[in-house]
């Protein structure tokens, strides 16, 4: 364990466990853009509840993940984030406003009226999952960017990530990029409904509609996720081989032939995401959907962020100049850092087991009109 | 050049629009806390529902702060990134592990357990609140500790060393980091700071609704407590913020002469009291730099080392190599010039280093990486048009660290006032002047919070890391325009915050002036 090549692999792990938990806690996102609609004020009251009692663990799951990139692989987050300047930017954004419209939305005196932080919290769900999406994309599909570590000498111009002149627009662009986006939302739209179903006890016209939110979305998550796969099974990219970076087609098919551990959690993933899914949608009393697909959501993504970092591959290629591609070995904190980091790393399972306790405590009974009636703190 | 300093500019301004909403929220979070978690204790241990009922009314008030410091805060954490992309690089291997400690130990403590807070009254036992009521708090300045172990690494970077392979530092006795005197007495003096401030904030609500003539009784209990941990907070900030002024001046003393005006130093330095500086073209061409002044005689000297004839360096001092040594006596170590040519020369032989290392000449590469170590020290300096380009903003300092001083010391007056008055003369609650007193050091609290800010953050200018890097040679390749953009965006997003966060809890408090808060909460 305790070389840097191993280090850098655990950190991998570990960056790709927060990416796998965000996109799963992402249905907070989701939930937020099916307030309105054909739901009575009741119900979206119980709905902005049932989520504003966890927006703050997809928060602080964000935040941590940047944190923990910005520790473990600092050379990422000096070139993504100071490159892709609006890519980033609007994704804080999209998130800055959700963290203040729960809070405000029917306090009196919030001047602007409930609808505004509504809209705010659809910004947040409909932009925020799409542009996680095409800021994951890169991994796979690339940024316009350079590194030229010497420019650190030049006062007059030192820095050392360069990016091209859209700054992350056209990442935006990118059609790649953005049919993982809109996967991405569509996903977050299903787990939404299916934690609604999960938590709120509102009447079957309620269940009935969220399971049709559930199937619906679900479909289309599903078209363009296959899309995205076999696009992604396609794509070229580099792998880092003594010291040089090699073009290699097909490389993400390769990174599932070769480490096949992957193949089989992608797979299990997968079928575990539509099981939960269609059975959620097409039965009429069975509420564990959102675990279904929650692991399987978990498993899917742990293993795309695997295959896009391990054995060599760049998880954030050039497409200005190959050289310069990010690869987990040339862009990963010291071995001393990684080590510190990795002892401070064992308390996650203890953070862990504390979120599942109080999960478990807050939840162990169904939102309804009585609890939220019978409540002090109400969003 | 030109657009480099423009694009500084710009990015400086953005994260100082950031820091300083940021820091208008999270302080109220980190004292509020506290109050909040020492009301509740008090309910538990009773078992009094009025006081159940006083903490829910308080509850609501940080419930709705809170939130607008989360919203602040992932900026700051992202814009490291994002307009700071070659600090993130050259010192990242440093600075990102605390941000991440910080996420790992503090924020999911905090998300966590703040949803218990608000909505576990009817859900866990009593016991379990009050213990996630702590631990919420705990996690809020857990918070403030690592981004001030970070900050405080910037302001006096130890435990690294510099890897001219790489191009950057890297950590090498993380204890040395996290347990810099630096960075412990920042995070006392941050949070202390924060238990002065809810404190006014307790005080200033209580003397409204007192003012009212609402709840008055639970609005004197509220009071007694936001004097009492107001009074307590802000005494141990006085003290905090002694230790730090000896920190500054051992570790940067070129923002402690500017903290206090002082050109052109020398034994048994006077305390500035009060004073109007001249306009740096005049001060520039010679002369006394103060306009007007009341001065403590010595009394910058004995502050630092209990010693009226100890020497502290001016601004002129430092540039020209004049320092103050470990035993208070004046001692010559390099002037600015000298460091400007240390540091160019670091850059030139780190140059060389490069060339060697890509042509395979390793002998000639570990010679270079030699004289790379011995001039690092003022790697920095190297990126100067000029001495006096290292000196900070004078007149921002001076008058931002003055008007901490003495807003302070009238603060700890209005709390000492409270707590006299409601152990000693309590029906002088009812006079409105007092309340009046108590309202308006709302104001003066946040004045003097921001200010410190200012103090900590402009005074330390031009450097982004102590003597390694400006700020000039840490942003990102962004576009100007860009910058001025999000500058703007986040002003209107900011200001809109803000503004709607105060129109809500005025609503709030005005609509609880309508009912019993003891018994209706």
């Amino acid at each position: 364990m305790d070389n840097i090549a191993n280090l850098q692999a655990y950190w991998w792990l570990l960056i790709a466990v927060l990416g796998a938990a965000l996109v799963f806690l992402l249905f907070v996102q989701g939930g937020q853009t099916m307030l309105y609609g054909k739901n009575s004020v009741g119900d979206r009251q119980m709905m902005v509840n049932a989520l504003g009692r966890k927006w703050e663990l997809t928060f602080t799951t964000l935040v941590v993940f940047g944190g923990a990139f910005f520790a473990s692989f600092p050379l990422f987050y000096s070139t993504s984030f100071g490159g892709a300047y609006w890519l980033w930017m609007l994704i804080l954004l999209s998130f800055v406003v959700q963290a203040f419209s729960y809070e405000f939305r029917r306090k009196k005196g919030n001047l602007y009226g409930t609808r505004f932080y509504d809209i705010l919290l659809f910004a947040n769900g409909l932009f925020g999952c799409v542009l996680l999406g095409v800021a994951v994309g890169t991994f796979f599909f690339g940024g316009d960017f350079t590194v030229t570590r010497s420019n650190l000498l030049d006062a007059a111009s030192p820095v050392i990530s360069r990016w091209g002149p859209l700054h992350g627009l056209e990442a935006m662009a990118c059609w790649k990029n953005v049919i993982l986006g809109v996967a991405i939302f569509f996903l977050a739209r299903t787990l939404g409904a299916l934690y609604f179903t999960n938590t709120i006890s509102a009447g079957s016209a309620f269940t009935r509609r969220m399971r049709a939110i559930t199937g619906g979305n679900g479909l289309v998550f599903v078209v363009f996720f296959v899309t995205f796969l076999i696009v992604l099974l396609l794509q070229g990219g580099y792998r880092e081989v003594d010291g040089h970076m090699v073009a290699e087609n097909n490389i993400y098919l390769h990174n599932l032939l070769n480490m096949w551990w992957f193949t089989v959690t992608l797979l299990v993933g997968t079928l575990m995401v539509l099981y939960g899914v269609f059975r959620s949608a097409l039965s009429h009393n069975w509420y564990g959907g959102i675990w279904w697909a929650g692991i399987g959501v978990f498993l899917v993504v742990l293993t795309l962020f695997c295959i896009a970092g391990y054995d060599g591959t760049a998880y954030l290629p050039s497409t200005a100049d190959a050289a310069s591609s990010l690869t987990i070995a040339n862009s990963s904190s010291s071995l001393f850092t990684l080590r510190t980091m990795t002892y401070v790393s064992f308390l996650l399972p203890v953070v862990l087991a504390y979120i599942i306790y109080v999960w478990a405590k807050m939840n162990a009974s169904p939102i309804t009109e009585e609890e939220i009636k019978s409540e002090h703190h109400l969003y | 050049m030109t657009d480099l300093l423009n694009l500084v500019d710009w990015s400086r301004a953005q994260f100082a629009l950031t820091a300083m909403y940021h820091w208008l929220f999270v302080p109220l979070t980190i004292g509020l806390s506290l109050i909040v978690a020492l009301m509740e204790t008090i309910y538990v241990r009773t078992g009094n529902v009025k006081w159940k009922n006083i903490t829910k009314f308080w509850m609501t008030l940080f419930g709705i702060n809170f939130a607008c410091g989360v919203a602040t805060g992932i900026i700051l954490e992202f814009e490291f990134g994002t307009n700071w992309s070659n600090y993130s690089w050259f010192v990242g291997d440093i600075f990102g592990a605390p941000l991440a400690i910080e996420g790992i130990v503090a924020f999911f403590m905090e998300a966590t357990f703040v949803a218990v807070m608000f909505f576990g009254w009817n859900k866990v036992s009593r016991g379990f609140h009050l213990a996630s009521s702590w631990l919420t708090a705990i996690g809020v300045s857990l918070s403030a500790l690592w981004i001030l172990v970070a900050n405080a690494w910037m302001q006096s970077p130890v435990g690294m060393t510099f890897d001219p392979a790489q191009m950057r530092n890297v950590m090498t006795d993380f204890w040395a980091v996290a347990l810099n005197p630096v960075a412990i007495n920042k995070f006392l003096h941050a949070v202390f700071s924060g238990w002065a401030l809810a404190g006014a904030f307790v005080v200033a609500v209580s003397c409204w609704l007192l003012w009212r003539r609402s709840n008055i009784e639970a609005m004197r209990r509220s009071l007694a407590i936001g004097a009492w941990v107001g009074a307590i907070g802000l005494l141990l900030t006085m003290w905090t913020g002694h230790g730090s002024a000896v920190q500054v001046a051992r570790v940067q003393p070129m923002k402690l002469a500017a903290m206090e005006g002082l050109y052109n130093g020398g034994n048994g330095a006077p305390l500035v009291g009060v004073g109007i500086l001249r306009s740096s073209d005049e001060i520039a061409a010679g002369g006394d730099p103060m306009l007007w002044s009341v001065e403590i005689p010595h009394g910058l000297s004995l502050m630092l080392d209990m010693n009226t004839t100890g020497y502290v360096p001016g601004i002129n001092d430092i540039i020209a190599g004049k320092a103050r040594g470990a035993d208070g006596t004046e001692i010559t170590t390099e002037s600015y010039a000298e460091r400007m040519v240390a540091g160019a020369e670091a850059k030139a032989y780190l140059a060389r280093y490069n060339t060697a290392r890509a042509n395979g000449d390793s002998t000639a590469a570990a010679a270079y990486a030699d004289s790379v170590a011995a001039n690092f020290r003022y790697f920095g300096y190297g990126y100067l048009d000029s001495p006096e380009a290292a000196v900070p903003p004078v007149h921002l300092t001076f008058y931002s660290f003055h008007i901490m001083v003495a807003g302070g010391a009238l603060l700890m007056l209005v709390f000492l006032a409270f707590i006299l008055v409601y152990w000693r003369r309590r029906q002088m609650l009812e006079k409105p002047w007092l309340h009046i007193a108590g309202i308006l050091s709302l104001a003066l609290v946040y004045i003097v919070s921001q200010a410190g800010w200012i103090v900590a953050e402009v005074g330390r200018q031009p450097w982004v890391i102590q003597d390694l890097m400006p700020t000039g040679a840490a942003v990102s390749d962004v576009p100007v325009s860009s910058v001025q953009t999000t500058f703007w965006i986040f002003a209107v997003i900011f200001t809109g915050l803000l503004v709607a966060e105060a129109s809500i809890m005025v609503k709030f408090i005005n609509s609880s002036a309508k009912k019993n808060i003891e018994t209706q909460n």
